[in-house]
């Protein structure tokens, strides 16, 4: 059986590419790191592929908003692609800037027209970009396949504009497939257990098909066990907790 | 032209307003009840109203948050809401607004073509009630820096006409000139009598005068910050005459050392030494001081812009993989009463020096593993900010490249504008009142994104080896970046043919400007059509401006004409040696009254809160520690990952457990006495920290960064002789070569008459390898029961101390190092460590055994009992208080299981050591004293809470 391809986009500020890709490697993925500049004029093409990662970056400097920039020249010049890549049975997955690229195009949390977006992220309530490690709860509920059998997780957030802010009509609707919480589960902390004061804990959603994931946190920052905060005093595990994200995704384009 | 408002629905909480209301109260304005702030852009353009409506709906306001209104000019405020203030900040002109390009580009992603230029600014509505005199003093000292910022009061003009340039040869009658019109020469161009002497004759010989180019070059050239001519002078200090203090000190112990794994040291933009065989690791630490004392947030930020760029810089083109950032204060809580005129407040330069290091570093996507802030009042006027990165590049990459005469020359990333113009001579010069005034030109705000481009690009251009030599412009432009990569060859440049900004440049502005997030390479002919295509794929520019050649001679034309030709010889060879003259003599310091012993738990926990020792938790979050995936040990550490770690460690191969460490080591307090032994104390610092996380000495090489008063006064050089000599004792004996270094000579300010002078400040950087990152220790206790041992002798050396300072003395009982007693406990400790016999460890700095035990329980969220009666010591000592707050160095505080006692005490045999408590399930750290009485009972919540205050903003 052939190996599953997964495209990295990389876009001007991209930067968690290598080892985003470097994750999805591991998982037994091939990986290609293509510029968006190479799939608008062509030169690569999104069929070619199963998986399609928007990373974690800065890109075009965060301009106007987080992840608005390349939304924009998403949209714009790779919306038909796209729509036909997910038609297809296609898995996309962003991460952080991804997330907040996703839902700035509208393809999360599905695809309505831009004017009618229900759902940004914006500034955390604390002003400031923060690095810190988070504890997340998955919804058992959910459809999304990358977190399949993942009940908690503990990884890194880096981000200045993480905090979901939905319109109340729909939340019902979204299918939220992380949560953050405290060490015990609990989603009632509060900061800094929710780092940026989403509205209702929210740290990921999936669109309707399960096929589309997007996530503030980075679980391709804890792959390896050496690479958890307290490993020294609570042992190493051989895998990190996001490693799952990636084999899930891998095992999934491989069924289609 | 257009005005567009953008700005957050009324319901929604404004979080930037609010960090603002809380710097307000700081002031002591506490009228001030909500701050909003609003986005201003203005478009030079004719749009339908569909495609204003589109471009505001769909690019400058967020639909879920934000609301926006257009206008076609500025309003003055409101008048009908009298508790409503506004101010409006918008770039001075000239000034690169980095918004401005990704503006245009989603612009032209949306089909609408017609947009000229863009500027950006911000309203602040601010509501409260404010006299006018708090209106401006709100707005001068928290929303405008005038080097770069002006409040919009009236009619704006936000696109003002570019002037043309119209081409004229300047030439400077030196051969003409004499008396006072020589000095004014001499004055503009920062030439000693001397050098201006050489250049007259070296201009007589050739019949002619030189052009205005000609005489920058030289100038930019020949600055201290090119050149580093006081390292190099020939000094007379007491009976001895040092000929290249550089040559005679951090170079040679590299030279006497002669490791085999330095693969190129002081002669590249970085130092470089092997990591495994195929990869090398190269390392350096710039200071970018006066920018940032004039405008924080921009010249911290081109700060790391600029050594990230060394980095690119290195070999044919390393990977930054790691920053590390260390930075000197004044305290944040200076009375405004005590800043001279014209001054940034400490807390605001503290702020602004953050948010540009964090802001540009975490772009780039660079961790920022480590890093330290000192305090002290004598850097009101003169900041340090160092910024340090660490590359990684291919090992048959690292040495620098060789072009050939017929390479072209390739000018990549950022466009030439008028920026940081004599920002070189600018960094060499003394600040004065009006510097402030005077440099808007020498600092300007970065663009990361451009420089993350140029990263990405250039890897690939190396793999694809489309280029032979690379450097980075940095201080003096192209003048210095082609002048010295053409040294050994020959060069034509064709100025005109450099892609600017804006028009209106002269020759000389372009060739010497210092605009950001710019690289020169030399690209043979046959490569070069591969380099701009793929550049231009990566969406980053690059120009072919010019060949090198086999001429020995630097020729610069404008539109066909020359403008300048200079023997490469005369430009790096002519320079005549500075000759200065050092004194030293050690000061007499005032010493504590001792006569009472103060209560140790509450001066311990006064040290714990004093802003050098205290956490820096507030800082180290807004830097992302964890991209690229590679961190094995963090910034923060232990239960509640806030503990202070030692050095960092990262993997930087993803698929390898070889590591890399980095540390820094500095105290500038140590040097009011004595700088010989504040260098032996940085150099034994920052290898401590390498020890403490489970390093060891076997390749470790370190960086020296002098920041120093002015080096033209005898005694302030003589320090500078006596910690440089420090420099190679101690590396000798520590087998640590140096690879790379930097100096930033001249802090001092004058106010009034008086002159102040930085300490001076010697900050050290360590890298060592480590084979196995499994066996990394970090700083927090780990288990109950657990035996605390310190290894290290502790002596009465509290002069410079922190709990001297806590007393407001100074001391003179500096603490000295032995550096073949710390070696070898060093060496030990390793070995015990790669035993796997070490559960954490802590080396000793500020705060001594106190600070490090403290530290250690509340990471752990353990607690302690110590006794300092078995504590071996140096020398008889009967007090409490000097045993518990003595920093010698040397020594660190390691945790041992019960039942690796025998095999650990082993291994330390022969070195000093001691066991000298234990770990308890309490949460109490409990010290008792040598008298074997309870000198210490605490409880760590209420340490880690007086370590965490002071800076927990």
């Amino acid at each position: 059986m052939s190996k599953v391809r997964t495209l990295i986009l990389r876009a001007p500020g991209t930067n968690c590419d290598e080892e985003t890709a470097f994750a999805f490697e591991q998982a037994g993925a091939v990986v290609s790191l293509v510029h968006i500049s190479q799939l608008i004029d062509r030169t690569k093409q999104l069929k070619d592929y199963q998986i399609m990662v928007i990373p974690g970056g800065f890109t075009y400097g965060d301009d106007m908003g987080a992840g608005k920039v390349l939304a924009n020249e998403i949209r714009l010049k790779l919306g038909r692609d796209i729509e036909r890549f997910t038609e297809n049975g296609g898995l996309i997955l962003g991460i952080c800037n991804g997330f907040q690229v996703l839902v700035k195009t509208g393809i999360l949390p599905g695809l309505l027209p831009t004017s009618k977006l229900p759902l940004t992220l914006t500034t955390n309530d604390s002003g400031r970009f923060e690095c810190r490690w988070v504890y997340l709860v998955a919804n058992r509920e959910s459809r999304c396949v990358f977190t399949r059998g993942i009940e908690r997780m503990y990884l890194p957030v880096a981000h200045g504009e993480g905090k979901v802010v939905a319109d109340p009509k729909v939340l019902p609707g979204l299918d939220v497939v992380l949560y953050y919480t405290d060490e015990q589960g609990n989603t009632k902390a509060g900061y800094p257990y929710n780092p940026n004061g989403s509205v209702a804990n929210i740290a990921g959603i999936s669109d309707a098909t399960g096929r589309i994931f997007a996530l503030m946190p980075h679980p391709e920052r804890f792959t390896r066990g050496s690479q958890h905060p307290r490993w020294q005093s609570e042992g190493t595990k051989e895998r990190g907790d996001g490693f799952r994200i990636f084999t899930n995704a891998v095992k999934w384009a491989k069924s289609l | 032209m257009y005005r567009v408002e953008v700005y957050l629905r009324s319901h929604l909480p404004d979080a930037r307003g609010q960090g603002l209301v809380r710097d307000i109260g700081d002031l002591r304005i506490t009228t001030v009840s909500d701050v909003r702030v609003r986005d201003i852009y203005w478009l030079d353009a004719a749009l339908r109203p569909d495609e204003l409506d589109m471009l505001c709906r769909r690019l400058l306001a967020d639909p879920v948050t934000q609301e926006y209104h257009c206008d076609t000019e500025f309003k003055s405020q409101d008048k009908t809401d009298p508790g409503l203030y506004s101010v409006e900040v918008a770039y001075n002109a000239g000034v690169t607004d980095p918004v401005e390009d990704s503006i245009k580009k989603a612009v032209l992603d949306l089909g609408i073509k017609d947009v000229r230029a863009v500027k950006t600014a911000k309203r602040y509505l601010i509501r409260g009630e404010l006299s006018k005199n708090e209106l401006e003093v709100i707005s001068s000292r928290l929303l405008v820096n005038p080097i770069i910022q002006h409040v919009v009061e009236h009619e704006v003009v936000a696109f003002p006409e570019s002037p043309r340039y119209h081409f004229k040869l300047k030439e400077i009658d030196l051969l003409g000139a004499e008396g006072a019109k020589l000095s004014e020469i001499a004055r503009q161009f920062s030439f000693t009598k001397d050098e201006l002497g050489v250049i007259t004759t070296y201009f007589k010989e050739g019949e002619r005068n030189p052009t205005d180019a000609e005489l920058e070059t030289l100038a930019q050239t020949w600055s201290e910050h090119c050149v580093h001519k006081t390292f190099k002078a020939r000094i007379s200090f007491g009976d001895t005459v040092i000929d290249n203090l550089l040559k005679s000190t951090v170079m040679k112990v590299t030279e006497e050392l002669d490791k085999p794994w330095c693969l190129s040291v002081f002669e590249d933009n970085a130092g470089v030494i092997d990591f495994d065989g195929r990869w090398a690791l190269c390392f350096k630490v710039e200071t970018h001081n006066h920018p940032s004392a004039v405008e924080p947030y921009g010249g911290a930020a081109t700060g790391i812009g600029g050594v990230v760029r060394d980095i690119m810089g290195t070999g044919l083109s390393a990977k930054p993989i790691l920053n590390t950032d260390v930075f000197c204060f004044a305290p944040p809580d200076l009375p405004y009463d005590r800043l001279p005129p014209g001054v940034l407040h400490p807390r605001r330069i503290f702020k602004g020096v953050r948010a540009g290091v964090a802001d540009y570093g975490n772009r780039l996507g660079i961790p920022t593993l480590n890093g330290a802030i000192l305090f002290d009042e004598r850097y009101t006027a003169n900041p340090l900010v160092y910024c340090g990165t660490v590359g990684l590049l291919p090992k048959n990459l690292s040495r620098q490249g060789q072009q050939k005469a017929g390479d072209l020359v390739v000018l990549c990333g950022g466009r030439t504008g008028r920026d940081g113009i004599h920002g070189v001579t600018f960094a060499s010069e003394q600040l004065t009142q009006e510097s402030t005034a005077v440099s808007y030109a020498s600092v300007q705000i970065g663009n990361p994104i451009v420089e993350k481009r140029l990263i990405d690009v250039l890897l690939k251009a190396r793999d694809r080896r489309l280029f032979t030599r690379i450097t980075d412009c940095g201080g003096g432009g192209l003048s210095s970046a082609v002048g010295e990569m053409a040294a050994e060859t020959g060069v034509r440049v064709y100025l005109d043919r450099v892609s600017l900004k804006y028009a209106g440049l002269s020759y000389p502005e372009i060739w010497i400007s210092e605009s950001q997030e710019r690289m020169v390479l030399a690209v043979p002919p046959e490569c070069s059509e591969e380099l701009l295509a793929l550049f231009a794929s990566e969406g980053s520019e690059a120009t072919v401006i010019g060949e090198f050649t086999d001429e020995h001679r630097l020729k610069l034309f404008y539109q066909e004409n020359l403008v300048a030709d200079l023997s490469m010889e005369f430009l790096h060879q002519g320079r005549p040696q500075l000759e200065l003259e050092a004194t030293w003599q050690k000061p007499q310091h005032a010493e504590p009254d001792l006569a009472q012993q103060p209560d140790l738990a509450e001066t311990l926990l006064k040290v714990l809160s004093s802003f050098n020792v205290c956490s820096k938790e507030w800082v180290i979050r807004q830097y992302d520690h964890e991209v690229q995936g590679s961190s094995v040990l963090k910034p923060l550490v232990g239960r509640d990952n806030d503990g202070p770690g030692d050095a960092a460690i990262l993997r930087p191969v993803l698929d390898s457990e070889m590591g890399v460490i980095v540390s820094n080591g500095i105290n500038p307090k140590y040097g009011d006495i004595d700088p010989y032994w504040m260098a032996a104390s940085a150099i034994d610092e920052a290898l401590r920290q390498i020890i403490a996380v489970g390093g060891n000495l076997k390749r470790v090489a370190l960086l020296d960064n002098f920041s120093w008063g002015n080096t033209n006064r005898p005694h302030n050089l003589g320090a500078l002789v006596r910690a440089a000599q420090a420099c190679y004792d101690m590396a000798l004996v520590y087998e640590t070569p140096f690879i790379s270094g930097k100096d930033s000579l001249n802090n001092e300010f004058e106010l009034t008459g008086k002159t102040i002078s930085i300490p001076h400040t010697l900050l050290i950087s360590a890298i060592g390898v480590m084979s196995d990152t499994s066996r990394a220790v970090s700083m927090d206790l780990k288990k109950a029961g657990d035996l605390i041992y310190i290894v290290g002798t502790t002596q009465n050396e509290l002069g410079g101390s922190e709990y001297f300072r806590s007393l407001g003395s100074v001391g003179n009982n500096v603490p000295r190092v032995d550096p073949h007693q710390a070696k070898e406990a060093m060496e030990r400790l390793s070995l015990a460590t790669e035993q796997g016999l070490v559960r954490a460890c802590h080396d000793l700095s500020e705060g001594g055994i106190g600070v490090a035990i403290a530290e250690m329980a509340f990471a752990g969220r353990l607690g302690a009992v110590v006794s300092l009666k078995d504590m071996p010591l140096g020398e008889p000592m009967d007090r409490d208080d000097l045993i518990l707050f003595s920093e010698s160095n040397s020594r660190f505080l390691v945790e041992v299981a019960p039942n690796d006692k025998d095999k650990f005490e082993r291994v330390m045999d022969k070195t000093s050591f001691a066991s000298i408590g234990q770990v308890t399930p309490s949460e109490m750290l409990e010290i008792y004293g040598i008298g074997g009485r309870k000198v210490v009972g605490v409880s760590i919540a209420k340490l880690k809470e007086a370590w965490q205050k002071p800076l927990s903003w």
